[in-house]
């Protein structure tokens, strides 16, 4: 029996994770997919934005910028690449100007903090490679970025070694409310029934399971039936379905498509501000910011849709980025785009943030759209209280380490680092993906580490290993090698991201 | 102090390595990422190689074997699993292997032979899903050749060039379907042989002006939309049409991998994509040379060897020289053949094009001497003429029966042509 | 008369030969820049032959270079794909060594080196 079922390893869902394990509870966190942060998470902005965009009194509003507080503490605990750039939002004539008034005005009545409308001229001082037409722009010092899905990946590790169990590939298929708890079955054995109560007491529970990396590998036996007396339904695009498991119909849920172009770190200097455009009645406008890693990333669109699993890019969509993304700042490069990809945002049916309890002991955590990357440290102590109020008995456990163990990375270590590495572990003197100066002992780690990388996306998101100029091209049959080594698995049951997306199909000669 | 370190240890490594030893460099440094030396070439298992060199046909592994042998026969030392983080323009090398941790090295001459790496998918922008199974036609060949496993059993091929055209055979002689190649240009960047041995033989039809425009799957690869491109190359709409496949080749171009050159602050051929450098191969950085296809993508090792040889002869004489001498050592004696023209590269005798032809290597004359011009085609041309062209007057010209962007051409100059030259203009002019 | 156009694949330089015939008999062949030009025509238009080049299965479960030491006919491409496919080399293996003989009148030989590991 857990105490805490989290849904979804999503950074919401593992955020909360990460707040939960710091207290004498039993906490597991179910995900679908193959490995955390698969949704919304992997494909957004990056953006710890300030908070002058949520309506005043919104649950967006406040937990945005207690969020953007928070984030520096928590990315620096949980070794995660995060830099206060500034954002600026852009606005071309009187009209855009009215609107950054505003924007302004409500900023402060957030609580945003050193905010300042500025005029044309002194954005480009700022940022000189804005658009000649630029008139003036909200200026908003305190607007970071942060890598998302490396955040997600660094808190529910930091939950799991604190003890927090990840199931993958758990798709919950059924939710039934017992005498003080709840049964949640994943959807393949919900089908098929759940098993003797007796096997499902042993799988249950996963007992004298160590806390550490290699426990979580594929070939694990997971159990498919989970109790938990609190369940928290942090499923992004699903958390409507989820909702409706557990009988409650209020939540509508879909998904909101934005595509994105990734640029070379060669032009990583284009701009060091996020640049935004002014909202207006054509929507929100194309973004073009810097990413911690140096890139240049330039989207989304914004185009609600009915498929939660379409995460295609389209023609027309990189069409429309490239030709907004020239309006806002000159002589951007579009030819040294390296990658493109779609997102789905979990766009809820309230205009905000849909955080409720529809029975004791279960807590929809919906609808957590933008600004929900910088909210999601706010969300997890709001949850948190949530859950306390209903009951939830929190013991401050005294072991508790709030700081993840580091990640090496090997391109940012200093001369003398390096070679500490290397005498340490030789493999740190190996590298394997040149475009990224990634070396196999990071690859190790990463596999090592929770919560371990079972394939290559998996590595990639937390190595940067495939994601340089030549996107794998190199490295990728290395990597397979280094997975295939570490998780005592063939070569052929290596996949780019979960089953089914195995790279190889056979050997030659069979 | 070392004399002379060679980055990077496959064809073009090797040659110039053998050619320092044999014009007299002793001290010799061969640093190589991979566990054994021949780079690309040990992947590429089938023939076409060393017709020029040798005289006979060899497969790849069988050419980089052949300077192997020279490599170790004349005990030149070797760094292997050694990656090299980066290079100053004072020719200081840091590097990493997992025996000596980070070290540095200081070298009289470097010579630059990391070669290319494929342009990926990203780069080309096409819509759609990113699921497993979209691999570049190198990446595949290593799978394949090299580790043994097939990525796919039904393939679409995007890309005519020589990687794309070899993979559509091999991919067939194990056991897979090649639906089509597609080519976004109406005429192929690959050599006509590969077209005829490795799609005629086996019935695979090569699209041209085609494109893939959207591709479909999400877990794995499930097959692609094509379209046929208009003289734009802009996809037209109603040409569209679905191939169910569940592997996709990319052979869309080679670039250098010039990440170290451009460290170095070695000045760049944009159109190349390598660095500039002179009859010698030397850059615009003193002492550091360029070869092979880091230099500028070539079709044929023969010729990567070649020029790697004349970098490596030259980049030997640059050290008995003594670094930094260049004018003094114009005045010794013992180097009468060539006449120092000018000290640097920077204000060496340009050479420019007219277009057609689109970019020549070496860019700068710096000695007077005899040397091959190196040179690439725009466009597909029959029946042509090359002219070198000084101050307005041809002071030499080559006829050619065709000339192709995927062929490298090259016309040997004498240096006598270049008296009294300020400046050289190759241009192409079609012959009725 | 017939007329049969096909490119060289001898060497890069891929010429484009025109082969003309009188029923079986050559009677002209052009485009050739070289005699062994001519002499691929002459066997293309009536025995096409090609060298196979693949990899063969080693007893340490890698795989390993290996062509024809001589092209063969066209025709047994496929087939001699299958006799390669059915035989495991035995490690080690040098460049050039036999590893298996008369295969459509060539050898299959190792086009690179292989230890044990």
């Amino acid at each position: 029996m857990y105490d805490v079922a989290i849904i979804g390893a999503g950074v919401v869902g593992g955020m909360l994770a990460r707040t939960l394990a710091a207290y004498d509870l039993k906490i597991c966190i179910l995900e679908k997919e193959s490995d955390v942060g698969m949704g919304a998470t992997r494909a957004n902005s990056g953006i710890a934005h300030a908070g002058y965009d949520a309506e005043e009194g919104s649950l967006k509003a406040k937990l945005n910028v207690q969020g953007s507080r928070m984030m520096e503490q928590i990315t620096k605990e949980l070794g995660v690449p995060y830099r206060r750039n500034g954002s600026l939002v852009i606005g071309f004539g009187d009209e855009d100007r009215e609107s950054i008034e505003k924007l302004y005005a409500r900023g402060l009545k957030n609580g945003v903090e050193e905010l300042r409308v500025i005029d044309g001229e002194e954005a480009r001082r700022l940022e000189p490679g804005l658009a000649d037409g630029v008139t003036c722009a909200l200026y908003a010092p305190t607007a970071a970025i942060v890598c998302p899905y490396e955040l997600a990946v660094a808190a529910v590790g930091n939950a799991m070694d604190n003890g927090a169990e990840l199931l993958l590939d758990f798709e919950a298929g059924h939710i039934e409310k017992k005498e003080g708890y709840y049964e949640i079955c994943a959807a393949a054995c919900s089908q098929g029934g759940c098993g003797s109560p007796a096997e499902a007491e042993r799988e249950d529970s996963l007992q004298g399971k160590e806390p550490s990396g290699a426990s979580a590998f594929p070939q694990m036996p997971q159990p498919r039936k989970v109790c938990a007396r609190y369940v928290v339904n942090a499923a992004g695009i699903y958390a409507d379905e989820v909702a409706k498991l557990a009988g409650d119909g209020s939540i509508q849920i879909h998904p909101r498509r934005g595509e994105y172009l990734l640029l070379d770190r060669e032009c990583g200097d284009v701009v060091s501000h996020t640049i935004f455009r002014t909202p207006s009645k054509k929507g929100k406008g194309i973004l073009i910011t810097p990413t911690v890693d140096g890139n240049i990333l330039v989207g989304p669109t914004s185009v609600d849709g009915e498929d939660k699993e379409d995460k295609a890019t389209t023609q027309q969509g990189l069409a429309e980025i490239t030709a907004r993304a020239r309006e806002n700042v000159k002589d951007i490069p579009l030819r040294k785009v390296i990658t493109s990809f779609t997102g789905l945002r979990a766009a809820g049916n309230t205009g905000d943030f849909i955080i409720n309890s529809p029975s004791q002991g279960f807590v929809n955590v919906a609808g957590i759209e933008s600004p929900g990357l910088t909210a999601a440290p706010a969300i997890g102590e709001y949850v948190k209280d949530m859950l306390a109020g209903q009951g939830l008995e929190l013991r401050r456990k005294p072991d508790y380490q709030p700081c993840r163990r580091p990640v090496y990375a090997f391109r940012n270590a200093s001369v003398e680092e390096k070679n500490e590495m290397i005498r340490r572990d030789r493999a740190y003197g190996r590298v394997v993906c040149r475009c990224e100066t990634v070396t196999e002992g990071e690859i190790v780690a990463a596999i090592r580490q929770n919560p371990p990388a079972r394939d290559l996306d998996g590595i990639k998101r937390r190595t940067r290993a495939q994601m340089g100029r030549c996107q794998g091209g190199f490295c990728m049959p290395y990597l397979a090698e280094i997975l295939s080594r570490e998780m005592g698995i063939s070569y052929e049951e290596i996949t780019k991201s979960g089953r089914g997306s195995e790279i190889n199909v056979c050997k030659t000669k069979e | 102090m070392t004399d002379l370190v060679i980055i990077g240890g496959g064809p073009a490594g090797m040659s110039a390595a053998v050619a320092a030893y044999e014009s007299g460099i002793r001290d010799i440094l061969i640093l190589e990422r991979d566990s054994q030396l021949g780079g690309i070439l040990q992947q590429c298992i089938h023939n076409g190689f060393g017709l020029h060199r040798f005289g006979e046909e060899l497969t790849g592994p069988e050419y980089a074997w052949k300077y192997e042998k020279q490599v170790r026969d004349l005990g030149i030392p070797v760094k292997l699993n050694t990656m090299v983080l980066s290079v100053t323009p004072e020719r200081t090398i840091t590097a990493t292997n997992e025996e000596e941790g980070i070290f540095t090295i200081e070298a009289k001459a470097i010579v630059l032979a990391m070669g290319c790496r494929e342009r990926p998918r990203g780069a080309l922008n096409i819509a759609g899903t990113r699921p497993a199974g979209i691999y570049s036609a190198g990446t595949a060949q290593k799978l394949v050749n090299r580790k043994g496993y097939m990525p796919g059993k039904s393939v679409v091929i995007l890309g005519s060039g020589d990687i794309g055209l070899i993979m559509a055979r091999r991919m067939t002689l194990e056991g897979a379907k090649v639906k089509a190649v597609c080519e976004l240009m109406p005429y192929s960047g690959g050599l006509a042989r590969n077209i005829e041995q490795c799609l005629n033989d086996f019935d695979i039809p090569l699209k041209l002006s085609h494109t893939v425009v959207e591709i479909h799957g999400r877990k794995r690869l499930e097959g692609v939309t094509i379209a046929k491109v208009d003289e734009n190359r802009r996809p037209i709409r109603e040409t569209r049409e679905y191939i169910p496949c569940d592997t996709l080749l990319l052979s869309v171009g080679l670039i250098p991998e010039n990440e170290l050159s451009l460290q170095a602050g070695v000045e760049m051929d944009s159109v190349t994509g390598g660095a500039l450098v002179d009859q010698d191969r030397q850059t615009s950085a003193e002492g550091i040379f360029s070869c092979g296809n880091v230099l500028h993508v070539h079709d044929l090792v023969d010729f990567v060897s070649e020029e790697a040889a004349i970098a490596g002869k030259c980049a030997a004489d640059f050290i008995r020289e003594g670094s930094g001498e260049r004018c003094g050592a114009a005045a010794q004696a013992d180097i009468p053949a060539e006449t120092f023209l000018e000290t640097s590269l920077e204000t060496g005798i340009p050479i420019t094009t007219d277009g057609k032809v689109r970019y020549t290597v070496p860019q700068r004359i710096t000695k007077r001497k005899d040397f091959t011009l190196y040179f690439r085609v725009a466009d597909r041309y029959r029946n042509v003429k090359i002219n070198v062209v000084s101050d307005g007057k041809v002071i030499h010209s080559v006829r050619r029966p065709k000339a192709v962007p995927g062929e490298m051409e090259n016309i040997r100059l004498k240096g006598d042509l270049l008296e009294g030259v300020t400046g050289l203009r190759v241009e192409l002019e079609e012959l009725a | 008369m017939t007329k049969r156009e096909m490119t060289c694949i001898i060497c890069p330089m891929g010429c484009s030969l025109t082969v003309e015939m009188e029923g079986e008999e050559i009677t002209s062949i052009s485009g050739n820049t070289c005699k062994r030009g001519a002499a691929y025509a002459e066997a293309e238009v009536s025995h096409p032959q090609r060298t196979v080049t693949s990899t063969m299965r080693c007893d340490n479960g890698e795989v390993l270079a290996v062509k024809t030491d001589r092209p063969i006919p066209k025709s047994k491409v496929m087939e001699c794909m299958g006799l390669i496919n059915a035989h495991t080399a035995k490690l080690p293996v040098a460049v050039g060594e036999v590893l298996i003989r008369d295969v459509f009148g060539s050898n299959i030989i190792a086009t690179e080196n292989k230890t044990v590991q």
